[in-house]
């Protein structure tokens, strides 16, 4: 191996073209005597298991569960946090949280079927039994940066599945927060969920909804377009707002763009990522981001925090 | 703690008692190469090996291990390796890998099942004696060490420096019969076995400080390089294999035959294929 990659013969070309760096301060490694003497908690990777309250289409690609776990206990997650859900004989997957913490009882989420397990999970009916890990992960900065201020939420396709957990944490909440904007786009009027749900939202106290799809069909009356269109669309006063992005990974940039033309800081916009978190509990690599594990530090990244991460956007 | 300074004889004995006495793992021959098995007899421990094929980290951090077990209907329940072993002649560049596997193992969220594993582990270290010929770990100043084992073995002239350092490394110690007290002057020929190997485990120099490489990487990551070796590589993954350090796992689920219950499985992944990071629906972040 070392006729194909020599590491030494590597780090000295690259030494040799950029000989001024600085060193990155380095973490101390854990004692392993210290570690050794820990004693054991419970299993990380271990679900607890959990029954399916409900499970219903939404759109053609996606379904809508309502989850209660077998303890009677409560997830206890936030809005934005995520949890590992296994489906016995097909692993186990990142889903987001719906629903809102404020809603007791009983989680929900919704999942597109595009894998393995989601394929199997879409096969599941009311009564059955799954697995669950978490909430994992970081939230909406709904108790703290986001209080008093207007909220600009900006959506695109399940991207709305997070978010809808902070909306209804904040319709909940209503006299913390200033005025909801929510910014919705879909590839199709087929494709769009919680339309319903969008309609009562609009109709709330100091609340907008504006949705717009790629490709309408003949019934559409709404805006066509990308979800970028609608920003130009929607007034803010960019130091009392705080944006909140959550779509398909093409939409980032675009977003970002516009956010920034419109006077918004990187500080006040968050934006939700998604990444293989495999194992929710920052061991298995597969959603790292170079140094950043996003099942931990993430899904919810304020931007400014990421903006010279590699590979985040 | 206490030393004793052990000759080919004891040291032989004492090596077959403790195989009596429960599971070591030992460096072997295996054709021309040297390899971490499980050992049978005093005889096939090799000591003087330069390299193994494959790091010691298989025996903490298993290519794959059982997690748990489940059943269709959704429980599941958590199976964790109990049995305690001595990993046997592990280098000291292999040593300082296992305090980084322990970290990240350790760190924030408690891995049951590699952390169990490693309590069980006691750890024989032992300083280099053959120098193998791409070896560069004075340049990563990891030649020689000083913790992160229970004993430290060092071959001075015909016979060996038993070292503990640890509980466990003096309950092995307590078990030889004949050793004797070191004098002076082992520990100085110790000393000059450290400072040889400082030298010589050096087959390709580091122009830059290690503690420099985050940094170097960080800034190198548009560099053509990376391309450039790219084009020999086969996506085989075998680098993250031999790699003491490399930790990054996947996990999957079998069902029985009675298609009632199941195995979940751990098994080593490689961040450098390309499905590593591709998620449902097909998008790949790197």
């Amino acid at each position: 191996m070392t006729g194909i990659a020599n590491p030494v013969e590597i780090y000295n070309q690259l030494y040799a073209k950029s000989p001024d760096i600085e060193t990155f301060e380095q973490a101390a490694l854990t004692d392993a005597s210290a570690a050794t003497e820990r004693t054991p908690p419970e299993d990380i990777y271990a679900p607890q298991a959990a029954t399916l309250v409900q499970a219903r289409p939404l759109t053609e690609l996606e379904t809508f569960y309502e989850i209660k776990l077998d303890s009677g206990l409560e997830l206890g997650h936030e809005p934005g946090q995520f949890v590992e859900i296994s489906v016995p004989g097909f692993g186990e997957a990142p889903i987001s949280v719906s629903s809102s913490p404020t809603q007791r009882g009983t989680f929900q989420m919704v999942v597109r079927n595009v894998g393995n397990l989601t394929n199997a999970l879409g096969k599941l009916v009311a009564g059955d039994r799954i697995g669950v890990r978490g909430p994992f992960g970081s939230e909406f900065p709904v108790h703290d940066v986001m209080k008093g201020k207007d909220i600009l939420l900006i959506c695109g396709g399940i991207g709305l599945v997070p978010v809808r957990s902070a909306i209804n944490y904040v319709l909940d909440n209503r006299e913390d927060y200033g005025h909801m904007t929510i910014l919705y786009g879909a590839k199709t009027p087929a494709d769009r969920i919680f339309a319903d749900e969008q309609q009562d939202w609009s109709k709330r106290d100091r609340v907008s909804v504006l949705e717009t799809v790629d490709d309408p069909d003949e019934g559409w009356q709404g805006h066509v377009g990308r979800i970028t269109a609608l920003l130009p669309l929607v007034l803010v006063v960019p130091e009392n707002t705080i944006a909140v992005v959550c779509g398909p990974p093409v939409m980032y940039r675009f977003v970002l763009e516009e956010l920034k033309k419109m006077g918004m800081s990187d500080d006040s916009i968050y934006l939700s990522l998604e990444r293989r978190m495999k194992c929710g509990v920052g061991k298995c690599g597969h959603c790292q981001m170079n140094g950043v594990y996003v099942c931990q530090e993430g899904p919810v990244f304020q931007y400014s925090t990421i903006r010279e991460v590699m590979e985040a956007i | 703690m206490s030393t004793r300074k052990l000759n080919q004889e004891v040291f032989g004995l004492w090596v077959n008692e403790l195989i009596a006495r429960q599971r070591v793992v030992g460096v072997q021959a295996k054709e021309e190469r040297f390899i971490f098995g499980s050992l049978s007899k005093a005889e096939d421990l090799r000591l003087d090996y330069d390299v193994t094929l494959l790091p010691p980290k298989k025996y903490l951090l298993p290519q794959r291990e059982h997690l748990m077990e489940f059943t269709a209907q959704g429980e599941y329940e958590s199976r964790i390796e109990h049995e305690p072993f001595i990993l046997f002649g592990v280098h000291p560049y292999d040593v300082i890998a296992i305090s980084q596997l322990d970290a990240i193992f350790s760190a924030g969220q408690y891995d049951v099942h590699y952390m169990t594993r490693r309590r069980n582990a006691t750890i024989v270290a032992c300083d280099v004696q053959t120098v193998s010929a791409h070896v560069f770990a004075s340049s990563m100043n990891t030649a020689t060490v000083q913790d992160g084992f229970d004993l430290l073995l060092t071959k001075i002239g015909d016979d060996y420096l038993a070292d503990a350092r640890t509980e466990k490394g003096e309950e092995l110690l307590a078990i030889v019969s004949g050793g004797v007290e070191p004098a002076k002057e082992d520990f100085a020929k110790r000393e000059e076995v450290w400072r040889k190997n400082r030298e010589s485990l050096r087959k390709h120099d580091l122009k830059c400080r290690p503690e420099e490489l985050p940094a170097l990487l960080a800034k190198s990551y548009d560099d053509p390089i990376w391309e450039e070796k790219a084009r020999h590589c086969f996506s085989c993954g075998s680098c993250n294999l031999v790699c003491p350090t490399c930790y990054c796992f996947d996990v999957h689920d079998d069902m029985n035959w009675d298609l009632q219950t199941g195995t979940r499985t751990r098994a080593c992944d490689a961040c450098l294929l390309n499905e590593f990071a591709a998620v449902a629906g097909g998008h790949n972040f790197r």
